[in-house]
């Protein structure tokens, strides 16, 4: 099976303290370490595991800069066969449906049996996935958290609001989102990566994928970001302050007095 | 004058078979099979990992002497310990006896080169002593393992089957050894005395008396058939025995010796990823860690076979104790097994399946489970090691990504952060800003100091222990040191992301760290944590001389430099204990220093646990380890606190970040605040400065 793999390179969350540019439109970005986004990394280790299994190979491709080289040949020590980086200056400010034109695009110049994207970015809006399906014209199944690969179609399970469990049949080729916890990513060293440090990624820009910038980059993004913010507290919300055990000593105080804890 | 009985060298069976037959024909079958046996057994050595040992030969035949020759281990468990000695020393002493006896079927008059005269009375007179001494102890330790069945020897039934049998087997052989060499002996001499000539004298109180006076209203006739077949069931046992050796633990018969001159000389490192290959070569190997039998070193394999299963190391092993799917005799065990199996006495070699997972002899959670505090290491009275093995099996896995997801984070953090917490570098000098009355230097290559203090993760970050670095630098003022940090400059020492099979991780750290050192221009490093003290003095190259804080206060207290202060009226109450921490105690071999510093505070009350020095009971393990999630029924952190208990403390003093961190929760799990309390030697110290 031919797999392609979506994943995106965003500012590592647990690694970083995250503040809120002057300008107040953004994160500040000096000091910060980037990484896969953890979702995707749930997708590659699936995609693997489904070649291992059937056969086939698995491409990871994102969109972006020089930068996001890096986690390419970081699902690429994982496992994964192929990279392909998505690059133009004019992709920069796309926004989901731009992402998802650019990648629709990529996946019409191979031959892919599956598609899988992460459910959603730590820093993104879970919008990707169905965009891109919609535009393929592929059927879709989100938070997806099994795969059992049979022939010219897949079961997938979906995880249900509640801890419920759905079982589908969906026909090839498809696009997938996938849920954390569908399996245990696999850990990826320094040696591996260093071990993929010399594989020549391609990289295809807009015109190498028949698309004019302009109708996918910022001038074309419909959605655009005009403000960040960590939202004032509410009512009844209180921020406790202090040590840790400050922290929880007061937390007991509250839920002794009303009627938590007795 | 002629002989009473005839020997077996002249004796004919039935009147016309002679014995010499038999005499010739089992030291030539025993041989023979013997050395195909062995050729056998040293197969898997040969096609295993090379191994450095073959330096520094003084201390390896010190350790012969020591170890192996002086059994200085043994007593460390008194009632075992006694019986081996008794049965090691009996083995040595009728070895020289037995090969006589064997040359003696075939020659009768011969005697051993050099026991022909007053050397041979001596040797005779004590070797009698000896067999009978092995009798008793073979007795008493056949008893002691068929009926009593000491917990120690134990066997889970996950791990495979008991040893039980084999032991007392084993037992029963050697008494059938010494029964038999003294009845041959017994006969002649009853004959001797019946024929009125000048009996050989027999040692009163000994087997071979007690049976002569046991035979001597026997005919003649019976004497010599006494005496022609006690000389054959002692020549059939002893090549049997001999050929029985490598089947089983008693290997070890034969290969301690070697395994002893071979063991570590240092403690506190790893070994390389691969003996020959460098650091800078590291990226060409195509596979890093023991993933299947032939990647273990020859030395792993003589240990597997060195292994007696006595138990000791498991007995100390805090892993064990608590119930963790790990138990250090059965790696060692198992991994024998797997030897024997896999390079059978007949037949072709088997195909190697991988060591870990699905069909393999070891399981993921058994190999993350071990904190490498080198208790069993210690123990082992024939130099079994174990940290090699497991830092090697865990590079194995490492390198297939087979790594638990709550390591994952921590360890992509010290890729990216320097640090487990995944905290921002610029953030690594902050525990300072509290400071008072006390200025710490930020060396780089413009600022430099006399010395470095290193601070290492967890005290840089962890709220509760940056008090241990404010401690360790108020210490560091009071006594006048000119000293400063690395600051963002300084990542993780790597002790434990190196013990963790992350080699090319520790790589990176050890270089960014010993570049940092190197040009902040320090002459001397302090630390007030041994994990990152073990790595700068054990596993980093080129480092100035290292010291552990300990060491700065006892030798500032003894020069009259640092002043303490008695004890207030509350801690007058108060009973201190010590806790060795294993990267000070057990890998760095100091336990007097930091007692020294807490005894230096006039008035203070210290008393010892039960284990302590170098039988410290790990409180879990430091750096990544306090990320794993092990199966276990108990936390080691509390069976220490519960030692202490019981050793009458009510303060548990410790030297290290990390055990205390362990303490600190052990004493809220098992119930105890406000009865225990744990506090950092450095500090007890701070708080007692005169200043």
């Amino acid at each position: 099976m031919e797999i392609l793999v979506c994943v995106k390179r965003v500012p590592d969350t647990s690694e970083n303290e995250i503040e809120i540019n002057g300008d107040g439109n953004d994160i500040e970005r000096d000091d910060l370490v980037y990484s896969v986004n953890e979702w995707d990394n749930y997708a590659v280790e699936e995609a693997i595991q489904i070649v291992d299994k059937v056969g086939g190979s698995v491409t990871v491709v994102t969109v972006g800069d020089d930068e996001s080289e890096e986690v390419l040949r970081r699902e690429m020590a994982m496992g994964a066969n192929n990279g392909l980086l998505l690059t133009d200056d004019g992709f920069e400010g796309a926004d989901g449906k731009g992402i998802a034109t650019i990648l629709k695009a990529a996946v019409e110049k191979g031959n892919y049996d599956l598609i899988l994207t992460g459910a959603q970015a730590d820093e993104g809006a879970a919008q990707v996935g169905g965009m891109l399906a919609a535009m393929l014209d592929y059927p879709y199944a989100s938070l997806v958290n099994l795969i059992e690969p049979g022939d010219g179609k897949l079961k997938v399970g979906r995880e249900i609001e509640g801890g419920n469990q759905e079982m589908n049949e969906i026909e090839l080729p498809c696009v997938l989102s996938i849920q954390t916890g569908i399996n245990e990513p696999r850990y990826v060293g320094i040696r591996g990566i260093r071990k993929v440090a010399s594989v020549e990624i391609p990289e295809l820009s807009a015109s190498d994928l028949g698309l004019d910038a302009a109708a996918v980059g910022a001038d074309a993004a419909k959605v655009k970001r005009v403000d960040y913010f960590v939202p004032d507290m509410g009512e009844g919300a209180e921020m406790l302050e202090g040590s840790t055990e400050e922290i929880i000593e007061k937390l007991i105080e509250y839920l002794k007095a009303k009627g938590g804890l007795k | 004058m002629e002989p009473v009985l005839i020997s077996p060298a002249s004796f004919k069976l039935f009147g016309f078979i002679p014995t010499v037959i038999f005499s010739v024909l089992l030291p030539l079958l025993g041989v023979g099979l013997f050395t195909y046996i062995m050729a056998k057994r040293v197969a898997p050595l040969v096609k295993a990992n090379p191994d450095f040992r073959f330096d520094r030969p003084k201390e390896r035949i010190l350790n012969v002497l020591k170890i192996w020759l002086g059994q200085w281990r043994h007593p460390r468990y008194m009632m075992a310990g006694v019986l081996h000695i008794i049965i090691f020393f009996g083995f040595l002493i009728l070895s020289v006896r037995s090969t006589e006896l064997v040359i003696k079927g075939i020659s009768e008059g011969f005697v051993m080169p050099g026991l022909g005269g007053t050397l041979g009375d001596i040797y005779y007179f004590f070797k009698d002593y000896a067999a009978t001494a092995v009798f008793f102890a073979v007795i008493i330790a056949a008893v002691r393992r068929g009926i009593f069945r000491p917990d120690r020897y134990h066997y889970p039934e996950s791990y495979g089957h008991d040893h039980t049998n084999e032991a007392v087997f084993v037992c029963l052989v050697i008494a059938t050894l010494m029964v038999s060499e003294s009845l041959y002996e017994a006969a002649l001499v009853a004959a001797e005395v019946q024929a009125g000539h000048d009996a050989t004298f027999l040692a009163p109180g000994t087997l071979a008396w007690f049976f002569k006076n046991m035979l001597l209203d026997n005919s003649t006739k019976s004497l010599q058939a006494y005496h022609i077949a006690s000389y054959y069931v002692h020549d059939l046992t002893f090549f049997f025995f001999l050929c029985f050796l490598p089947m089983g633990k008693h290997f070890h018969v034969i290969t301690s010796l070697f395994n002893v001159f071979f063991m570590r000389l240092d403690r506190g490192n790893v070994r390389p990823v691969r003996y020959g290959v460098s650091d800078e070569e590291l990226d060409d190997l195509e596979t890093f860690g023991v993933k299947k039998f032939s990647d273990f070193t020859w030395k792993d394999i003589l240990d597997f076979y060195t292994c007696a299963d006595c138990g000791r190391c498991s007995d100390q092993c805090p892993a064990n104790t608590v119930k963790r799917p790990l138990s250090p005799r059965f790696i060692s065990i198992k991994g024998r097994d797997y030897a024997f199996s896999h390079f059978p006495l007949m037949g072709n070699f088997v195909a190697q399946e991988p060591l870990i997972g699905e069909g393999g002899i070891y399981s993921e959670d058994e190999i993350w489970s071990c904190t490498t505090c080198g208790a069993c290491e210690q123990e082992c009275p024939i130099g079994i090691e174990y940290i090699n093995k497991i830092v090697d099996l865990r590079r194995g896995m490492v390198d297939e990504g087979n790594v638990p997801q709550s390591l994952q984070k921590p360890l992509s953090s010290l890729e990216k952060r320097g640090n487990p917490y995944g905290k921002m570098e610029k953030k690594r000098a902050e525990w300072t800003k509290e400071l008072e009355n006390c200025e710490v230097k930020v060396l780089d290559k413009k600022t430099s100091a006399e010395t470095l203090y290193f601070v290492d993760s967890i005290s840089s970050f962890d709220e509760r222990m940056q008090n241990v670095a404010r401690a360790t630098a108020t210490i560091m003022c009071a006594v006048g040191e000119d000293f400063g940090i690395l600051g963002k400059e300084e990542k993780d020492s790597g002790n434990e992301v190196k013990r963790f099979g992350e080699e090319m991780l520790y790589q990176s750290l050890k270089a960014h760290n010993s570049e940092a050192i190197k040009n902040s221009g320090v002459k001397k490093i302090v630390t007030a944590d041994p994990h990152a003290y073990n790595a700068l003095k054990n596993e980093y190259s080129e480092m100035p001389p290292v010291e552990h804080i300990s060491q700065v206060i006892v030798k500032n207290v003894s020069s009259g430099r640092l002043k303490l202060k008695g004890v207030s009226e509350e801690e007058a109450n108060k009973v201190y204990t010590y806790h060795d921490p294993c990267y000070l105690g057990r890998h760095n071999s100091l336990y007097d220093e930091p007692r020294a510093a807490i005894d230096a505070i006039p008035g203070i009350r210290r008393v010892e646990m039960l284990k302590s020095r170098d039988r410290s009971f790990c409180c879990s393990g430091g750096g990544l380890m306090l990320f794993y999630e092990p199966e276990e029924e108990e936390r080691m952190g509390v069976v220490r606190v519960k030692h202490a208990q019981k050793a009458g403390a009510n303060v548990i003093v410790t030297a290290c970040p990390f055990c205390l961190v362990n303490m600190e929760d052990a004493i809220k799990v098992a119930g105890l605040e406000g009865k225990m309390e744990a506090i950092d030697l450095g500090e007890l110290i701070a708080a007692h400065i005169d200043s």
